[in-house]
């Protein structure tokens, strides 16, 4: 079993809604269950609504992967890097550290790494990934290249991305516009984008501790 | 011809070394041979080369750059002067909880605990009882002076004698019996969860997750019916069955350096990693050079930045003063993805790129809003 090649992933984090559909739909996959496999991050609670669902980008060249020391992250020939093999993972987070995206969770107390997989058991047999199958607002979408350009005309799918001097490619795209100053952005230059001003990791209320 | 590489090289002598290390044990321990079995000739070469491919293999996962980093610094921490004496305080808890115990296996699933335990110990015990007889390290002889009893010899020296007919009699000559209950009992459980479990349905292989079970199903059940022959059948087909049961131990064994079977000797290497976390949640941590929150030990994210630099990785980023991108923290990996989509939507809309796009200072906003607001009510 396999991903059919005609269809793809696309993320669309502008679109998310925060409404944590994907957070509770990826606990019911099978190859991970009731472990919810994304990261739904709120960009700045205090000041903004925004939010980003994070899946795994399945890298072509996944860095999780290479800096593995037990080898326990695979990829299949139809570009899925799947979770950490449970015989080998030695659960020394060297995949959680170096991840360019910051998807694989580290379980503690099961000594094993577990990342999304895109639903395996589910897309390999041409079924919408868990997320996908839920998100109303389609920030993640799961179809046919043309599905995705016939209901964003204004969007294209990027998948290459900068970190510092690194480039990476993906199986999983995100929507950007599809055009910048009259040509298609080839990549997305992820850290160039470093928040200068990043939030607290926790906001206190004003009104609670007087400093308003 | 293509030259070897200096890893292959150095793998292949220290397979070599280990596999010869192996059958000089087996001419001393059975005494120049004088005890050594020659109707088990086939499973003494199958466990020689055996040795020599996992030898091989294993130095050559040692060289992988990341392996070398944690073998190299595993044995650091283990020996390093200041955490020497709770290392060696903490191993045997470790090892009786992760090895003997599995108990990391019993927190994913208790099915699967069962399946491996069983497995595991059943594996454990029969290696323990026929390597040493297949070598010639173990022998039974009668005492001259007590026909009832056999004496038991390790390397060829006497050590306890019990009786035939006794109950450790047959606990003992019974062993691969009981090991083999074990391992069918275990592969049962682990061949109904892999057979109705839709999620390892998805993933599993037939070389890497059946054939194992299949093999340790095999050696288990023709070892059973050799028995069966010779205590209940008057030996029906022993013969016959013993060429069967040697096929399936000289496949297994054989098959122990590709497959599955490997990671009996990759796993111990979770050891190390556990005394290498100790002393990073101990240590200087490092803190993400974005939020100025801690997030990993130094000592792990320096070492994985060397690693990813000898896999080729170039995650410098020489333009920030973050310098690497090892020091940005996951989250904060995780924030800029959409703050940089954003900013590319900004700019696809011919509108100004700013630090922050989407984000309003909504505080601000509000401080500003309510100042004439405040004054108009007033007045």
């Amino acid at each position: 079993m396999s991903v059919p090649s005609h269809l793809n992933f696309y993320i669309d984090p502008s679109r998310c809604i925060g409404c944590q559909a994907c957070v509770q739909a990826c606990t019911e996959c099978d190859t991970h269950k009731g472990i919810s496999m994304i990261h739904l991050e709120t960009v700045d609670r205090a000041h903004s609504t925004q939010t980003i669902p994070v899946v795994c980008m399945h890298c072509d060249s996944p860095t999780c992967a290479e800096v593995c020391p037990a080898d326990a992250i695979k990829r299949t020939p139809d570009g899925v890097v799947q979770s950490a093999r449970k015989p080998r993972c030695i659960a020394c987070n060297n995949c959680v550290l170096a991840c360019p995206f910051g998807v694989p969770k580290m379980k503690v107390e099961f000594e094993l790494m577990m990342k999304c997989d895109m639903c395996y058991d589910r897309s390999s047999v041409g079924l919408k990934p868990m997320c996908a199958s839920v998100c109303p607002s389609q920030a993640l979408f799961f179809g046919t290249r043309e599905e995705i350009e016939a209901a964003r005309p204004q969007s294209a799918p990027i998948d290459r991305f900068q970190f510092g001097n690194q480039t990476i490619t993906t199986k999983v795209k995100m929507m950007g516009p599809r055009s910048v100053s009259g040509q298609r952005p080839e990549h997305l230059d992820v850290t160039a984008a470093l928040d200068p001003n990043p939030p607290a990791r926790s906001i206190s209320l004003g009104v609670l501790n007087g400093s308003h | 011809m293509p030259s070897l590489s200096r890893e292959t090289v150095r793998a292949g002598t220290r397979g070599v070394v280990a596999t010869l290390l192996v059958a000089a044990l087996i001419a001393i321990g059975s005494r120049n041979l004088a005890h050594f079995d020659a109707a088990l000739v086939g499973y003494t070469f199958a466990t020689l080369f055996a040795v020599f491919a996992i030898t091989y293999r294993y130095s050559m996962w040692l060289q992988r750059p990341p392996t070398a980093v944690y073998w190299r610094r595993g044995w650091q921490v283990f020996f390093s002067r200041d955490r020497l004496l709770s290392n060696l305080a903490a191993w045997p808890k470790r090892v009786v909880g992760v090895f003997a115990l599995n108990n990391f296996i019993f927190r994913r699933s208790k099915t699967r605990w069962a399946a491996h335990w069983l497995i595991m110990w059943g594996c454990l015990l029969a290696g323990a009882i026929t390597f040493p007889l297949v070598f010639g390290w173990i022998h039974f002889q009668t005492p001259v002076d007590d026909f009832e009893r056999y004496r038991v010899y390790v390397f060829g020296f006497p050590t306890f004698s019990f009786r035939i007919e006794s109950i450790l009699g047959g606990l003992i000559f019974h062993g691969l019996v009981w090991a083999s209950f074990l391992v069918i009992a275990g592969v049962m459980i682990a061949m109904r969860r892999r057979m109705r479990d839709r999620g390892a349905e998805a993933v599993q292989q037939f070389g890497e997750d059946f054939l194992p079970l299949i093999l340790l199903f095999a050696v288990s059940i023709t070892g059973l019916m050799l028995t069966a022959s010779y205590t209940w059948m008057k030996g029906y087909a022993y013969d016959f069955l013993a060429i069967i049961h040697a096929a399936t131990v000289i496949f297994t064994l054989l098959w122990l350096p590709f497959g599955k079977f490997f990671h009996i000797f990759q796993r111990p290497a979770q050891l190390g990693v556990a005394f290498y976390k100790d002393a990073g949640r101990t240590g200087e941590q490092a803190v993400c050079r974005n939020c100025a929150q801690p997030f990993a030990s130094k000592m792990h994210v320096e070492d994985l930045i060397r690693v990813e630099r000898e896999l080729g990785y170039s995650y410098e980023m020489p333009a920030d003063p973050a310098g690497h991108y090892q020091y940005i923290c996951p989250r904060c990996r995780r924030l800029s993805m959409a703050l940089a989509q954003g900013r590319l939507w900004q700019a696809g809309r011919g509108r100004e790129v700013t630090d922050r796009p989407g984000i309003v200072d909504v505080a601000a906003m509000m401080e500003a809003a309510s100042a004439p607001a405040t004054t108009t009510e007033r007045a």
